[in-house]
């Protein structure tokens, strides 16, 4: 009797100091998962998903707060992969949040353009060039395409331009075929 | 637009593949006729119609073409397998059932030609042994060795009506296999060398099974001429099969067969040849294959020695083939230019 | 032909080799055409920058688009004439996407600009590298890398070994071994230029058993030089220079690493033929030998201008102008379906076939993968091919990469080999671009986040300083109101003590 509860004392006391000692050597600083979602989520800072940023819908999804399919940018395909992340079941987008697009930038029409620099405040990535009464122009390159700048612009003068395959961007697509032609019918 | 290349191609089609392979079970086919009758043949018959029927039903539900699946010929090698492995006498519908789940155990719920994890004859078979334990361990004893000798037309009644006969002759026509009576007799505290006295023993395996494993051993060469299977696991197989049994043979020679008995009885052979062989539910990698190979002898082993069932080819490949997808994405090759 | 001290690598296929059909008859000219469309990106690297304007004339020979930068090549005028246009047109890629190119009307008078052979004998390493920066000379056996990038080693590089790649292993093609056979001497010469210029102690042509006369042609240019010609087996790819490198040396160029690395270079043959007519001719990049072939009535060599109309040379060869009929570019292995006849011929350009159902039958049904590895016993890289074939299929793309899809060289002989007739090279190659495009929108969005960050704290630190500012005006205020404050109470006892005083003086 005396034996066992020595034996199981000593034991807990090994492991408590096993784990208390783990639990310091290996100390997580910060919140990696936040992290690795921001990571899957396209960085378009759209707001489509209902928060105000890439970034505050990873913490919110961490947080258990929000779905995983409230991105139309990332698309199935990122609702796909942080469902495999999260270890939940995949589901589509929801349409609520929008429609998914092509790729596409944002263009302003430089001669209707009046310099208001709404459209530059609106940017959330700095994308767009200009000063006040000065025409303004957005860099395509770094365009996430997130189509925030709309809105503000008092003369509709932003336009969204698809993002065209040209010979660099040109992708092999996947093989179609078919076992027998019987299978088409 | 298409952009297809490469353009050209050289490959014998799965048909051509399944029908060398059944190609190759023709010599042991024909000595098994010599040995046992014609039962066999039934069997072979049975099978293939059950298969051609049951595939095309399947394959008109989960709407797939029907013809190419059926001409691949993987469906005749797994009946033609069952139907091999099966005793000659056992009644029709043994064959029929065993056909039916294999194809749908084995093969169609795991969708079909080139996704199934088992190797769907071996499924059939262990679900027959395991339900059907004394029929399916009831072999005839070779036509030259029967008290009274029947001839092929009894044979084939007693396949459709086991009532024809009266259960005496019945219980003259069959035996335990050699591995099995083996196995009983130890129990009984007989030496190995007075068991093997047996008529049901011939030179080195059973009496007319050796002979008809030296015709699956001629298709396995022709299997192998052809490059229709790898070496590594007809080779792997015997050789650790061959090694344990020499092992344990020389260390009690008295309660263990010797090594060729063990290659030369049961199915040794056709499973080295024609049963691990089976792509689908093989290890895909040259190491992989020599571990699958070997691994499964080594269980085939233990099971024939030391478990409940006289022969463990079924089992054991079934347990290999959970292992595969392990197997494989342990044993990748060296890439070139990797370290 | 003695296989001598070969290394073998795994796998490797042999197709039926038809190179006989169009090896029959020398290599011929084609006329200059009515118009030349010469793309502007013919080469791997920076576009070339456009030189001149429509209307522009040009002599031939005459740079039309320099170099931008060291990765990329010079277009020059292949004959005399007026610039047309520049345009976009359908090039010859799988894509059948245009890009732009320009327009050469040629005045059929071919004259050449004033051609200014180089003294190579005398210059030093690095002015035959800064002359040949200007000749347009790109890698001619496909891979168009621009060849003088690949003469410049930097200083912790040492060559030792430049492997001559003479071995055009794919089927139906013949422009290496004509030239073989018609120009050796051109051949060595280069190889030679190139050994001294890279500064490398052995000089190698790996050459397949199959081309005798080529073999013969170039033994016998080598005959005073110390080049040597070395006989690989016909074995398909030996063509791919890691594969070569390893016949001829048994040296695996480990992955991620180039021969270079290692102190190999390799060039093909031509490409170092190029180089010499460049260096002592002064003749600049303008025309290279391609194959037509295939179902075509003349299968035959042709030396092209680039820019010619592909047409041009169906026509000559008597070929179908249908438009019905298929073309294919490069051998049958890993060339690809022509968009139209009517692309130009680029620098790429090594063998055209015509397609006919005799010579390429359909693609047979598609069958489920049955795990028959003949694809992994073939693969030159022993790589596995049904695995990546599964991954690729179910777009798991990481799994892919992890089972090195990246080290597939596409060379198709998985596919030739498949009883299953699954067209696996196709989806390698979809899932290879599909990660890339992932990678390349994976960076993007790595860029917005760093500028969403970087506005954010902007915002941020504006809000903050903009607080501060106004602490400090309020901190101001309280200050003015505490000096009135003092003040008034100053002016108020002053003003306490001027009444005492005139109490004091009325008392």
């Amino acid at each position: 009797m005396i034996t066992a509860l020595v034996v199981m004392i000593f034991l807990a006391v090994l492991l408590g100091l096993v784990l208390g000692y783990s639990a310091i050597k290996f100390k997580v600083d910060g919140d990696p998962m936040v992290e690795r979602i921001d990571a899957i989520l396209p960085q378009t800072q759209c707001g489509q998903c209902g928060y105000p940023g890439c970034k505050p819908y990873a913490t919110a999804i961490a947080k258990g707060e929000a779905d995983i399919n409230q991105c139309p940018p990332g698309g199935d395909a990122g609702a796909k992969a942080l469902a495999e992340l999260m270890g939940m079941e995949y589901k589509p987008v929801n349409e609520e949040h929008g429609i998914q697009k092509p790729k596409s930038v944002a263009f302003i029409d430089e001669s209707t353009c009046i310099g208001c620099t709404l459209c530059i405040q609106a940017c959330p990535v700095d994308a767009i060039l200009g000063a006040a009464k000065q025409m303004h122009t957005i860099i395509a390159s770094e365009c996430t395409g997130c189509e925030l700048c709309l809105p503000p612009c008092p003369v509709d003068c932003i336009t969204m331009e698809p993002v065209l395959e040209n010979s660099e961007s040109w992708k092999w697509k996947y093989p179609i075929y078919h076992i027998q032609k019987a299978q088409k019918a | 637009m298409e952009n297809r290349s490469p353009y050209i191609v050289n490959a014998p089609s799965v048909s051509i593949i399944m029908l060398k392979v059944l190609l190759a079970l023709i010599p042991g086919i024909a000595l098994y006729v010599l040995v046992f009758g014609l039962g066999v043949i039934i069997n072979i018959l049975l099978a293939s119609l059950t298969v051609i029927l049951t595939e095309s039903v399947i394959l008109a539900l989960r709407k797939l073409p029907i013809k190419p699946f059926i001409l691949d010929g993987s469906g005749l090698v797994t009946a033609w397998l069952l139907a091999l492995s099966i005793p000659s006498i056992a009644p029709w519908w043994i064959i029929v059932l065993g056909t039916l789940l294999c194809i749908i155990f084995g093969k169609h719920l795991y969708g079909g030609l080139g996704y199934n994890l088992f190797n769907p004859a071996m499924v059939g078979y262990a679900i027959l042994l395991i339900s059907f334990p004394s029929i399916m361990t009831h072999w005839q004893i070779p036509t030259n060795l029967m008290a009274n000798h029947i001839n092929w037309l009894d044979q084939i009644s007693i396949i459709f009506n086991s009532n024809v006969f009266p259960k005496e002759t019945l219980d003259a026509m069959s035996s335990a296999t050699p591995l099995d009576y083996i196995k009983t007799q130890l129990t009984l505290h007989q030496p190995l060398n007075m068991i093997q006295q047996d008529k049901i023993f011939g030179f080195i395996g059973g009496r007319g099974l050796e002979l008809i494993n030296l015709g699956y051993l001629a298709g396995g060469l022709y299997l192998l001429k052809e490059k229709i299977i790898s070496w590594h696991l007809p080779v792997a197989f015997l050789s650790t099969l061959f090694l344990t049994a020499l092992i344990f043979h020389i260390a009690a020679p008295d309660t263990y067969a010797s090594p060729l008995f063990h290659i030369m009885s049961g199915g040794s052979i056709l499973c080295a040849f024609f049963i691990i062989t089976d792509p689908v539910s093989a290890p895909t990698t040259p190491k992989g294959k020599i571990y699958f190979a070997a691994g499964i002898a080594l269980l085939v082993f233990i099971i024939r020695i030391f478990g409940g069932y006289p022969e463990g080819i079924a089992f054991a490949v079934l347990l290999f083939n959970i292992c595969v997808p392990l197997i494989d994405s342990l044993t990748q090759p060296r890439v070139f230019g990797h370290k | 032909m003695q296989l001598k001290n070969i290394f073998k690598f795994n796998g490797g296929v042999h197709p039926d080799e038809n190179k006989i059909i169009s090896t029959r008859l020398p290599i011929a000219k084609l006329a200059i055409p009515k118009k030349l469309v010469l793309p502007l990106r013919q080469h791997v690297g920076h576009v070339a920058k456009v030189k001149v304007k429509p209307g522009d004339q040009v002599l031939k020979g005459q740079i039309i688009a320099e170099a931008d930068g060291n990765i990329s090549a010079a277009i020059h005028a292949p004959t005399s004439g007026k610039i047309l246009k520049i345009s976009e047109e359908v090039l010859p890629h799988p894509s059948g996407l245009p890009d732009f190119c320009i327009i050469i009307e040629p005045d059929f008078k071919d004259t050449w600009i004033e051609k200014k052979p180089i003294a190579w004998k005398k210059l030093d390493k690095t002015q035959l590298i800064e002359a040949l920066s200007q000749s347009g000379i790109v890698g001619l056996g496909g891979a168009v890398f621009p060849s003088h990038m690949k003469l410049k080693t930097n200083q912790n590089q040492t060559i030792n070994t430049l492997v001559i790649n003479a071995a055009e292993c794919e089927p139906f093609i013949t422009c290496d071994d004509m030239l073989m056979r018609e120009r050796a001497d051109e051949i060595i010469q280069g190889s030679l230029i190139a050994q001294t210029i890279l500064g490398a102690e052995k000089c190698v042509v790996g050459i397949e058993d199959n081309k005798i006369e080529a073999y013969e042609a170039l033994k016998k240019a080598a005959q005073k030089t110390l080049v040597e010609i070395k006989v690989v087996p016909t074995l398909y790819p030996s063509g791919d220079a890691k594969r070569l490198i390893f016949l001829l040396m048994g040296i695996e160029v480990p992955k991620e690493k180039r021969s270079v690395d290692l102190g190999i270079q390799v060039f093909n043959v031509a490409t170092v033929a190029a180089i010499y007519r460049y260096l002592e001719f002064g003749e600049p990049s303008i025309s290279r030998i391609v194959t037509i072939t295939g179902a075509v009535k003349t299968p035959q060599n042709y030396e092209v201008l680039f820019g010619t109309p592909l047409s041009e040379l169906i026509k000559t060869a008597g070929g179908s102008l249908n438009k019905q009929k298929k073309f294919i570019m490069g051998g049958p292995m890993m060339g690809f379906d022509l968009p139209s006849i009517d692309v130009p011929v680029t620098k790429a350009m090594n063998c055209v076939i015509e397609s006919s159902p005799e010579l390429f039958p359909a693609p047979k049904p598609v069958m489920p993968c049955i795990r028959c590895a003949r694809c992994a016993d073939a693969c030159p890289v022993n790589l596995q091919p049904q695995e990546l074939y599964w991954f690729s299929k179910s777009s798991q793309l990481e799994k892919a990469r992890e089972y090195n899809l990246f080290d597939c060289i596409e060379c198709g002989c998985c596919t030739y080999v498949c009883p299953s007739n699954i067209p696996l090279v196709q989806f390698y190659r979809y899932a290879k671009s599909e990660i890339i495009a992932q990678d390349k929108s994976k960076e993007a969005a790595n860029t917005a986040r760093e500028r969403n960050e970087f506005r954010l704290a902007r915002i941020e630190r504006e809000k903050k300083e903009r607080a501060e500012r106004h602490a400090q005006k309020a901190l101001g205020a309280q200050d003015k109101q505490a000096e009135e404050e003092k003040k008034s109470t100053i002016a108020a006892a002053m003003e306490r003590v001027k009444q005492n005083q005139q109490e004091n003086i009325k008392n």
